[in-house]
């Protein structure tokens, strides 16, 4: 079952931030990025990016969805890996448990075995914290008291400022 | 569905135009990108073919600022109208938190509203939800052309529920952000 409603808690984060700090400095990588298969970016870091990133992020989430497509047409579950390569700049994605993406953009300062081992191990490490996400998810009280009435109310007003013709 | 970042603050929902191949979705998306202020919109993604059919989907990201704390984000994906792309289209439903089924109201597309519809509601089947789950309107695009089916009609036909309906000319942004609004407001009462 692919997990669509996320919630990601402090302690997580900063689990995950550190593992992708970690990835960031071993593989001299630009910038890691990581996202949820539905487009939604959960944590980037790295180099500041000269793009949209929550439009890349969605590209990026496209990209793995319609090879895992692809995948399924030759006889494959899927591909838990892409690699696009430019001429300066080349990507790397690759599954986190069931639905989550790492993104990794490096250029010349290193060299595709060497993201791609230091992310074997970041890709465990995460798969641990992605986890324990899961399973204090499975038993989070359905309450949420931070998005209460007043909230709704407030956002109200952001929404009627904003969206007008 | 939507993404809740305690740690960042940061709320992600996304926001889904579905309706029959040139009903207005990406017209819908490009009213809202020329008028909302810099500021607010990310970088408009198009996906389309030569003919400017769209190919996988539109893509608009729009932040609505920090409420109680947590900085908010609509992100906007119309799915490809071509009955061919279903694919597509069932891919860009996964994690929806609102959908807006735009509808053509030209006699001659009555056909294309109904199959895109029963469309959409197998393909949310595929991810075990159902219309009345989720944020869902309806808007009725095309109001300005000639020959259109009357709106009591078409609420007969597509809407026997009764979910908010909304008329609209697209191309010129009559209702565009009444429709946009409404499943905004809607979508985030839903996370309370």
């Amino acid at each position: 079952m692919v997990r669509t409603n996320w919630k990601v808690f402090e302690e997580d984060y900063w689990a995950i931030n550190t593992i992708l700090q970690e990835l960031l400095k071993n593989s001299n990588s630009s910038s890691v990025l990581l996202l949820d298969k539905t487009g939604q970016l959960i944590s980037s870091l790295g180099e500041p990016p000269q793009f949209d990133l929550h439009s890349f992020a969605s590209l990026c989430a496209a990209d793995f969805e319609a090879n895992a497509q692809l995948a399924v047409l030759i006889g494959e579950k899927d591909f838990s890996t892409l690699y696009h390569q430019g001429s300066n700049e080349s990507m790397y994605l690759a599954r986190v448990e069931q639905n989550i993406i790492l993104v990794i953009l490096f250029d010349k300062r290193t060299t595709l075995g060497l993201v791609r081992l230091r992310a074997k191990k970041a890709l465990d490490n995460l798969e641990t914290v992605i986890r324990r996400l899961y399973g204090k998810l499975e038993y989070e009280n359905e309450e949420n008291t931070e998005f209460n009435e007043e909230f709704v109310q407030q956002a109200e007003v952001e929404i009627d400022s904003l969206f007008t013709d | 569905m939507s993404l809740i970042n305690y740690s960042s603050r940061e709320i992600n929902v996304k926001i889904v135009y579905y309706g029959p191949g040139l009903c207005g979705k990406t017209t819908n998306i490009q009213y809202i990108y020329d008028k909302v202020t810099p500021e607010t919109k990310g970088k408009l993604i198009t996906l389309a073919t030569e003919m400017d059919r769209t190919l996988f989907f539109d893509f608009l990201p729009l932040e609505l600022g920090k409420v109680k704390g947590f900085r908010t984000r609509f992100h906007l994906y119309t799915v490809p109208g071509q009955i061919y792309y279903d694919a597509s289209r069932k891919l860009i439903l996964r994690g929806v938190d609102g959908i807006i089924f735009v509808a053509d109201s030209q006699r001659s597309r009555y056909d294309a509203n109904i199959e895109s519809l029963y469309n959409l509601h197998e393909n949310l089947g595929d991810y075990q939800l159902k219309l009345d789950d989720i944020p869902y309107a309806i808007q009725y695009n095309k109001r300005d052309l000639l020959d259109v089916i009357s709106v009591k009609e078409l609420e007969e036909e597509l809407n026997p529920k009764h979910y908010p309906a909304f008329e609209a000319v697209a191309v010129k942004g009559t209702g565009v952000f009444d429709t946009l609004k409404a499943i905004a407001k809607s979508v985030l009462r839903n996370l309370s």
